[in-house]
């Protein structure tokens, strides 16, 4: 079952035509080999002209779409002798959020990222990929470790948000992605945040805190969702399609923003067409980010995460 | 038959109650928004915005704040000219801060700067709610972060007062990226020593209650204060749970653990003096 968007149909439409008069050909004696090779290359420009030319809220559909991989996807292609570590030691475990060590082309690295399901089932399981503060708290407490024992982090954002909801204000979400955000701030080792799917508000933000932070070219990262910024601005969700095109999500906007550090482009047609092509993308990325971070001192390095964060704004003064 | 009788009485006893709720002349009185109670807008002013009937805390303007806290005329302020440059392009921001200039005469929704509280010197941020919201962009991250900066390199303390409805949506995703500006910079100034000291006020939620409102050493809030991560109708809507009335009250996150105190507004003038007091390098016992 491909989930198939809506401005990706006439391309459907057109492959399924292709694929008809390919079968017409076979069944009977008429040769129709050269128009097959003229409607090929119609889908072929239309591709190019439909995957090339995404608008804002195309990439957000994108980037929300249900076969689109996860961490834990990406996990399986990048390392090695992944090992699972659970639970904040304070309340629970939130499996919103996946955690561990692997092995990084020989080198130990510590892995963080959201975890959502790619059905309803898996989706129950891992609260659509929102986390609750456990989650923020146990990242936090791999994040220190990694901090100990010298391992570089590499987090992956795939959320809509932190989890919305009574118990996780109880036990204080605020202060979690807060605590998250200043203490990645003075971590020792070499932080790589890779946006992969939805980088959703200050719940994408509490494992984004890095030295080098990419997208995914179909990824986007806002303050609030397209639908719920066209609610508060024009009182209308409806106009979320506007909304995605004024706040600036997509990769492109957050690169001229100045805000990441590189776009990682994907696929024709997005991620989930070609898995290992994605992760070998994301690999080239990861493995040049290592090398250029592994040269500072720790003295350099949190002095350019500073810098970094410094420069973000914009503003004018009289 | 009885309900209908029952119900039109109701209604028709609640019409006397209701016209007292309107038609107060503004600047001179001022009522109560819990009680209802109307005082001489002076007198309320007095009592630094608190209802002398109910204890219900007002907001305070970010220089009523000042005026309320600091030694007579040693508040310093800075980056007081800074002002959007409408980053987004967004139509119709700039007519929007505009209006909020005129209305505050603000430049934006935080005040920082230094001055004496109780003979002691201390660095100092000060949100204004009726400034869009108090919702955070790019100038009120920096003028934080600067805040905060400055603080560091005159090793001076740094107390926050937090009032804000969220993100300034017209500022997209530097609005986001303020939360972890400004956390970069608390944790510099955490890890050279400095003591940082967060009051909530009313209301402080979205991305200023989960980066530096909740940042402090020490973490504050004045009764009745409005706090919390994700909207009450959010959470309504995404969970149909049912919220207690106190629900993201200050004296919530207090039982729940997220508070060092509640702390009355006639109270917190000695209490930060003491702070900052027992803050200052220790010496032999006397
Ligand atoms: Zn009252």
């Amino acid at each position: 079952m491909k989930q198939i968007l809506e401005f990706e149909k006439p391309i459907v439409n057109l492959k399924e035509k292709i694929a008809e008069l390919k079968k017409f050909t076979g069944e009977s004696d008429i040769d129709l080999s050269e128009e097959i090779t003229t409607l090929e290359k119609r889908l072929a420009d239309l591709e190019d002209d439909i995957y090339g030319n995404l608008k804002p809220w195309q990439r957000v559909q994108m980037a929300r779409h249900q076969e689109r991989p996860t961490t834990l996807d990406y996990i399986a292609e990048l390392f090695t002798d992944f090992l699972e570590f659970h639970g904040d030691r304070n309340f629970g475990d939130d499996e919103a959020i996946v955690s561990g060590i692997a092995y990084y082309k020989g080198v130990p690295v510590t892995v963080i990222g959201h975890q959502r399901g790619k059905n309803t089932k898996e989706n129950i399981r891992r609260n659509f990929g929102m986390p609750h503060p456990e989650g923020y708290r146990k990242a936090l407490r791999h994040m220190k470790q990694a901090d100990k024992f010298n391992r570089p982090i590499i987090c992956f954002i795939d959320t809509k948000g932190a989890d919305p909801g009574k118990e996780s204000e109880e036990r204080g979400q605020s202060e979690a992605i807060a605590r998250n955000l200043m203490e990645m701030a003075g971590l020792k080792v070499p932080i790589v945040c890779i946006v992969i799917g939805e980088g959703g508000s200050g719940g994408a933000l509490a494992l984004g805190v890095g030295d080098l932070i990419f997208m995914l070219e179909n990824s986007t990262y806002s303050v609030i969702s397209p639908e719920g910024a066209a609610a508060l601005l024009w009182k209308d969700s409806g106009l979320a399609q506007k909304a995605a095109e004024s706040m600036k999500i997509t990769a492109p906007d957050l690169f001229e923003l100045g805000i990441i550090d590189e776009i990682i482009a994907e696929p024709k047609g997005g991620a989930h067409r070609n898995i290992k092509q994605q992760a070998e993308n994301i690999d080239k990325v990861i493995e040049k980010s290592l090398v250029e971070l592994n040269k500072l001192s720790v003295d350099e390095l949190l002095e350019k995460r500073w810098e970094k964060y410094k420069q973000i704004g914009d503003y004018k003064e009289h | 038959m009885l309900k209908d009788l029952f119900n039109k009485k109701k209604k028709y006893a609640s019409i006397p109650s209701e016209q007292s709720k309107v038609d107060i002349p503004e600047g001179l009185m001022k009522k109560c928004d819990n009680c209802y109670k109307i005082f001489y807008r002076k007198e309320m002013n007095n009592n630094l915005n608190v209802c002398p009937n109910c204890g219900h805390h007002h907001q305070l303007n970010a220089w009523e704040r000042i005026d309320s806290l600091f030694d007579k005329d040693t508040f310093v302020e800075w980056d007081k000219g800074m002002i959007t440059s409408n980053p987004l392009d967004f139509p119709g921001y700039e007519e929007k801060m505009e209006n909020d200039r005129k209305k505050t005469g603000l430049n934006e929704g935080v005040v920082s700067g230094k001055g004496f509280l109780n003979g002691q010197e201390t660095a100092f941020a000060v949100m204004d709610s009726r400034f869009r919201m108090g919702s955070m962009g790019s100038v009120m991250g920096e003028k934080i972060a600067r805040a905060v900066e400055n603080a560091r390199k005159e090793s001076l303390p740094f107390i926050i007062f937090t009032a804000s409805g969220g993100a300034r949506m017209q500022e997209g995703v530097l609005s986001l990226m303020q939360m972890s500006k400004t956390s970069v910079a608390i944790k510099r100034f955490s890890d050279a020593g400095g003591l940082m000291i967060s009051v909530m006020t009313h209301p402080t939620t979205g991305g200023v209650s989960a980066s530096f409102a909740s940042l402090g050493d020490y973490n504050f809030a004045e009764p009745g204060a409005l706090i919390g991560f994700a909207g009450r109708r959010i959470i309504e809507q995404t969970t149909r749970e049912k919220l207690p009335d106190d629900f993201q009250t200050a004296e919530f996150l207090f039982k729940h653990g997220q508070l060092d105190q509640v702390i009355h507004r006639h109270d917190l003038k000695n209490v930060l003096g003491t702070l900052l007091k027992m803050h200052q390098k220790g010496g032999n016992p006397e």
